[in-house]
């Protein structure tokens, strides 16, 4: 039996229920208040920084960079990854190296990036620019490769030239997919540019979490998971919802069958 | 009458890992302008493979297949897929439009001719639904909308009706009849149902399990305009049976040998 109001009730209430038992642990000293601070201080911390903008430059800060790196990184993997998976003997050529390369964590070369840009924003969205790079050029490419064959023949069968076939069946077919890339790139490179700001910043929520740690204030550094939390489903919902946009035919706008509604 | 297609001594093998397979061996057909020729044949005897070959996807190994030009710069043929191939991210208006589109049919022309087909195929109320959004049945009548509307010289169908429900393919049988009738363009209709063919054709063609040769053809006595009244003529009766009589070897050899 599923009630949907039930269902909203358990999704809402379980989660206020643990921050309770949270919050009672603490009280009754089953918890350590120097390593989890009570909800309730986290509460409060949270509003006073929100309040006083401290939240906000930081964040700003992090989106920035992460709006930028991602920009570039999507543009050129998008470019590279349709580039690839057209062309039979560039991919031949390349798949290898960029499969090689892609594995490398990213934070691993931060270091080499930081010794070519600097420590100023270029070292930052250059880092999540390479990350960006790697994930949309491979699944741009296996999307492309991945286009249902049917689909280019019957292309084909009505005269489609190379141009056409791109524009009508190659690039909509492997759109899905691309969005799949894009979505993932996103949530890598937000993991990507919290690392980067814990070693090689000044402000972003990097730095925030990781000062608060320096400082030995860990209801700060709570605070900022609730900003990361946060920046993970905002980004996850504007994907989504700009994937609706651009492709309209995987929505299904008309309820039938199979939904059944007890509410 | 002038011959619309002729296919002469094809053969086609596919390369295939390991061994292999030869799908096509020999064959020869001749169309005239303006018959519907059906082609009956076992799964796997090589019948989308010679749709394939006539539309041009495909090469043929050896032999020749070859359509007719006409004068009108209208296309060659246009393909109706078994398995539809309708574009997901293609209105019902756009995929029946896209022949004419990639031939580069002002917008308003190519429009109005594709609202006209999809009229004809009763999809009307569905000109801007996505074919997620539609049922197998009207997908295909999609499939055979776009062809039609393409208006070419030769409609090539391979097995339109086949993934469908009997009632759905009785009434698309009926319809397919009618669409046709309206200008009696040079037909190859591949299916593997007897009564679909006798039912459609003006002459029916058995094809051998793989390697897929011809084996037998029968012309189709009932006179045009038909509709699926025939089948109650025992003659339809009489006629269905001679084809599988003919065929029945074939169906048994093409399940591979049994223990
Ligand atoms: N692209 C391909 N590569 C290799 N073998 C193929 C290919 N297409 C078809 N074949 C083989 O050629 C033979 C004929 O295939 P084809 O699809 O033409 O049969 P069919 O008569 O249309 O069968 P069905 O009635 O099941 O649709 C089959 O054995 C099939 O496995
Ligand atoms: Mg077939």
């Amino acid at each position: 039996m599923s009630d949907p109001h039930r269902d909203r009730l358990l999704a809402l209430g379980a989660p206020i229920f643990l921050v309770g038992l949270w919050e009672l642990a603490i009280r009754t000293g089953v918890l350590d208040a120097r390593f989890f601070p009570p909800p309730s201080l986290v509460i409060l911390t949270f509003w006073r920084l929100l309040t006083d903008g401290t939240l906000a430059a930081h964040t700003a800060a992090s989106v920035t960079r992460v709006l930028a790196g991602f920009a570039i990184g999507a543009a050129a993997g998008l470019a590279a990854g349709l580039a690839l998976g057209t062309v039979r003997s560039l991919r031949v050529a390349l798949e290898p190296t960029i499969s090689a390369l892609y594995v490398i964590p990213k934070v691993a070369i931060l270091p080499l990036v930081m010794l070519i840009f600097g420590l100023g924003e270029a070292s930052k969205i250059a880092i999540i620019a390479i990350a960006t790079f790697f994930i949309v050029v491979i699944n741009t490419t296996a999307a492309v490769v991945g286009v249902e064959p049917l689909y280019i023949e019957a292309g084909r069968a009505f005269g489609a030239r190379r141009l056409q076939m791109f524009a009508h069946i190659i690039l909509p077919g492997a759109l899905p997919a691309i969005f799949t890339g894009m979505r993932l790139a996103l949530g890598t490179a937000l993991i990507v540019i919290i690392a980067a700001e814990f070693v090689a910043a000044k402000d972003g929520i990097g730095y925030f979490i990781w000062f608060a740690w320096n400082t030995l204030r860990p209801e700060e550094m709570f605070a900022g998971f609730i900003v990361i939390g946060a920046l993970g489903m905002l980004s996850y919902e504007v994907v989504r919802r700009i994937g609706r946009r651009v492709m309209p035919w995987l929505e299904d706008d008309r309820p039938r069958g199979g939904r059944v509604d007890h509410g | 009458m002038s011959a619309k297609i002729i296919v002469s001594d094809v053969t086609k093998i596919y390369p295939g890992q390991g061994r292999p397979v030869v799908a096509l061996d020999r064959v020869s057909l001749k169309v005239p302008e303006g018959e519907f020729v059906c082609i009956v044949g076992p799964s796997g005897c090589g019948k989308s493979t010679l749709l394939r070959i006539l539309a041009g996807l495909v090469p043929c190994s050896s032999g020749t297949a070859a359509i007719a030009g006409g004068d009108r710069g209208k296309p060659l043929h246009s393909l109706v897929f078994q398995e539809y191939a309708i574009f997901p991210w293609k209105t019902v208006l756009q995929n029946v439009a896209f022949g004419l589109q990639m031939r580069g049919v002002a917008r308003p022309e190519r429009e109005a001719t594709a609202c006209e087909w999809i009229g004809r195929v009763g999809l009307s109320e569905f000109t801007d639904a996505y074919p997620r959004q539609l049922s197998g049945g009207m997908r295909q009548r999609v499939g055979i909308a776009r062809a039609f509307a393409n208006d070419p010289e030769v409609l090539l169908m391979d097995e339109p009706l086949g993934a469908l429900d009997a009632q759905t393919r009785l009434i698309l049988m009926d319809e397919l009849l009618h669409l046709w009738e309206a200008d009696r363009k040079t037909v190859v209709y591949v299916t593997h149902d007897i009564e679909e063919a006798i039912l459609l054709g003006d002459r029916v063609v058995l094809m051998t399990a793989r390697p897929g040769r011809l084996k037998a053809e029968f012309t189709v006595p009932f006179t045009r305009p038909r509709g699926i009244e025939v089948m109650g003529d025992p003659a339809f009766a009489g006629l269905s049976y001679q084809i599988w009589e003919a065929l029945r070897d074939e169906a048994i050899a093409a399940m591979g040998p049994r223990a």
